[in-house]
This record gives C-alpha cells, sequence and structure tokens, in this order.
C-alpha cells in the first residue's frame, strides 16, 4: 500500500483530507507542522506528501526544500495543499519541487482530479 | 410544475434541439430552469411555463433549450483522448497536411474548456512540424455558455479540474478570485452557435471533431443523423473523437473504431456521404 504523509495544523482538514487519501488507497500518517514531518520523513519516507504552507514551527516551503537536501528526500511526490493562491507563490512551490499544488477550499474531486495529474492514482483513468 | 408543463418542456427540448430529457427527473429540471426562470423575473419555473404557453416567444422557448442543455464540463476530461491527441493524432496530422491549416473542432463545448485544452495542447507544439498552422473551433447550442468560453474566466473550482497547475500559471491570469486566460490561448479559438440536431451541411471541413458526452444527452432517433452530419464535415482521414462508452457503432456505417483507443473512430472508407 502506498503512504501519503498529511502535513497541515488544521485538525479539520487532516480529518477531511485523510478520509479522502484513504479513499484513494493510500495508507495515511499526519503531522501537524514541517518540522514534525521531517521527523516522519526521517524515520520512514512516504511516497506522497500532502502540505500545507503556512504553518507554526516550520512552514510548508521550507519544509519542502529541507526535504530536497534529506537521503531519499528528493523521492516522494509533493502536492501543496494551501490557501496561497497568487501565481507568483505557486510557481516558488513548483520551484522548490512540488508537483501539483491544490488551492483552498478544495473537495474529494478535486484532490482526486490533482493525484491523477500527478500519476499518483492507482487506477489510472478509471477514476478521471 | 404539472405533468403538462414537464410535457412541455421535453417536448420542445426534443423538437428544437434533439435533447432527450427524463420527464421523472423534475428535480433536474427545476435545477436548471430556475436561474432562467430568475432571470426572466418568473417567480418559480411553474410561473415561466404558464408565461411560456401565453407568450410563445422564439426568443424564451430557445432560451428555456439551452437552459435545459447539460452544461458539465471539465479541462482534459478524462485525460487519454488529450494525450492520444497530443502524442498521436496531431504529430500525424501536421506531418500529413503541410502548409495547410489543421481544422478541430469542439462540438457542444459548453463553456469552452475542452477547446481550451486542445488550443493549450496546439500552444505547446510538442511533436509538430515547424510552421504548422492549427484551427480551433468551439461551437455550443446555448449562447449563454458561449459567451462565458469566449470570456476565458473560470473560477478556482474549474480551473482545478483536470488542469495541471503548470499550465494554469504558464496561461492563466489571477483576476480577483478568478482565473482568465491568457488572450494568446483565447485567440487560438473560434466562437460559432450551431444546433447539431439542425442541418450540419454549411459546417465546413474538419480533420478531428471531438464530441465527447454530448450524444448522451440526444434523442436516440436523433444520433444517427448526427453522427452522419459529423461524418460529412470530416475528410477521409480524419477522426472523431467520442466520450468515454460512447459509440457510433450500431447507430450509422459512418466510422470504423480504432484498435485499442476507446472514444476514438475514423471515417469508414467504405462509407459514401449521401448527396
Amino acid at each position: 500500500m502506498k503512504t501519503c504523509l498529511l502535513v497541515d495544523d488544521s485538525r479539520v482538514i487532516r480529518k477531511v483530507a485523510r478520509r479522502i487519501l484513504e479513499d484513494l488507497g493510500y495508507e495515511v500518517a499526519e503531522a501537524s507542522d514541517g518540522l514534525e514531518a521531517l521527523a516522519w520523513c526521517r524515520a520512514a519516507m512516504p511516497d506522497v506528501i500532502l502540505l500545507d504552507w503556512n504553518m507554526p514551527v516550520m512552514n510548508g516551503l521550507d519544509f519542502l526544500r529541507q526535504l530536497r537536501t534529506e537521503p531519499g528526500g528528493d523521492e516522494p511526490r509533493v502536492v501543496f495543499c494551501t490557501v496561497e493562491n497568487e501565481p507568483a507563490r505557486i510557481r516558488e512551490a513548483l520551484a522548490a519541487g512540488a508537483c501539483e499544488y491544490i488551492m483552498k477550499p478544495f473537495d474529494g474531486d478535486i484532490l482526486q482530479a490533482k493525484f491523477a495529474e500527478a500519476g499518483l492514482l492507482a487506477h489510472e483513468g478509471a477514476a478521471a | 410544475m404539472t405533468p403538462e408543463d414537464v410535457q412541455l418542456i421535453v417536448a420542445l427540448c426534443k423538437q428544437r434541439a434533439g435533447l432527450k430529457i427524463d420527464p421523472a427527473r423534475t428535480y433536474l429540471i427545476e435545477s436548471r430552469l430556475g436561474p432562467l426562470a430568475r432571470r426572466e423575473a418568473y417567480g418559480s419555473v411553474a410561473e415561466l411555463i404558464t408565461g411560456l404557453r401565453a407568450r410563445r416567444e422564439e426568443p424564451l422557448i430557445w432560451a428555456l433549450v439551452e437552459a435545459m442543455t447539460s452544461s458539465e464540463t471539465a479541462f482534459f476530461r478524462d485525460r487519454t483522448p488529450f494525450q492520444q491527441f497530443r502524442d498521436e493524432i496531431l504529430p500525424t496530422l501536421s506531418r500529413m497536411r503541410g502548409p495547410e491549416p489543421i481544422r478541430i473542432w469542439s462540438a457542444g463545448c459548453s463553456t469552452g474548456q475542452e477547446a481550451y485544452s486542445l488550443a493549450m495542447i496546439a500552444e505547446a507544439g510538442q511533436g509538430l512540424e515547424p510552421g504548422v498552422r492549427i484551427e480551433i473551433y468551439g461551437s455550443d447550442i446555448s449562447e449563454r455558455a458561449l459567451e462565458k468560453a469566449q470570456a476565458g474566466v473560470y473560477n478556482p473550482f474549474e480551473v482545478q479540474r483536470g488542469l495541471p497547475i503548470q499550465l494554469l500559471v504558464d496561461h492563466f491570469d489571477k483576476v480577483e478570485d478568478t482565473w482568465r486566460l491568457s488572450p494568446r490561448i483565447r485567440q487560438r479559438v473560434r466562437w460559432r452557435r450551431i444546433n447539431l440536431a439542425a442541418d450540419l451541411s454549411a459546417v465546413g471541413r474538419f480533420d478531428v471533431i471531438f464530441c465527447r458526452n454530448v450524444l448522451c444527452d440526444l434523442d436516440e432517433a436523433v444520433r444517427p443523423r448526427v453522427l452522419e452530419g459529423l461524418a460529412a464535415a470530416l475528410p477521409a482521414d480524419g477522426f472523431l473523437v467520442l466520450g468515454v462508452e460512447e459509440t457510433p457503432l450500431g447507430l450509422t456505417d459512418a466510422y470504423r473504431p480504432i484498435t485499442g483507443r476507446e472514444g476514438l473512430f475514423a471515417r469508414n472508407p467504405a462509407y459514401r456521404v449521401a448527396a
């Protein structure tokens, strides 16, 4: 089973996203900020990371930049999921190594569509 | 709405646009006609129908028929047909056509996402001969849908269903809470109002016709004629792209399936277009 690390400081968002990700066939782990997420990644690198931007302790962009310098840290596919929706910020996230980007508010259809674009769905095409 | 109201709506949709509306789906009828009733200053859909009976005005009848069409669409809907277009169909045509323009038609384009998806593929030019000319046309029966298509402005939900983020930042400008396609992509598409159930003999020639998830909303009796009208617009080496699970087979001899390519059909060389 593929693993997804869900990083968001909102418990409500984590709860909603976890359910969607589990429906997509992922085993889900949660972290509430970038530093906690780094600790997870150092223990066991996930296949996918769904990443909020604005969080206490360490934000999503700083986490992503740090992750990419870690051993094996270039492996996980990273999908941002944030209220940041300015094109300049989106470009910044892509330049730092994100492969897709979800603007909040989102729903199950959007998350599924974005995962399909990033090639992250087990049954490609069937779900699109 | 009375059963007679529903029957009138169903009959008008079939007669004017070949649309198949299930009279049992009163909720669907209410939800599609509600906005029209409000625009026309009627208190309810039932009052709109009463007004329609009294006035019998063509513009109001057409507004009703157009409002009953499905506007469901998405950028790169179902993905695979667009990959086939990008990787196989367009490169092949660009070699064969030379300086002649390649003409693509998004038939039943609704609010334009399909036509613009094709335009973004054309813009990228992957695997295409230098100097290739690609003309993209979008048509729909609904004037309102075409107005939105032409404006090229979409909300955050619409740009997140099927559109890769890279294409969003490459081709869209953020305008307040919406996303507006760049003039460069908008200028690649020309828009026309076309009723597919009417005579298609004057539409012109198209090398590829996307007509996805349109037939399924048409009355069974109308489908063969629409498919044959589209076939008459295709050259012998042209392609028809239908929705997943849609097929012309059993309805007309005008096409043959392409093995291993779901939803993709070529003109049948044995089929002769009626004069």
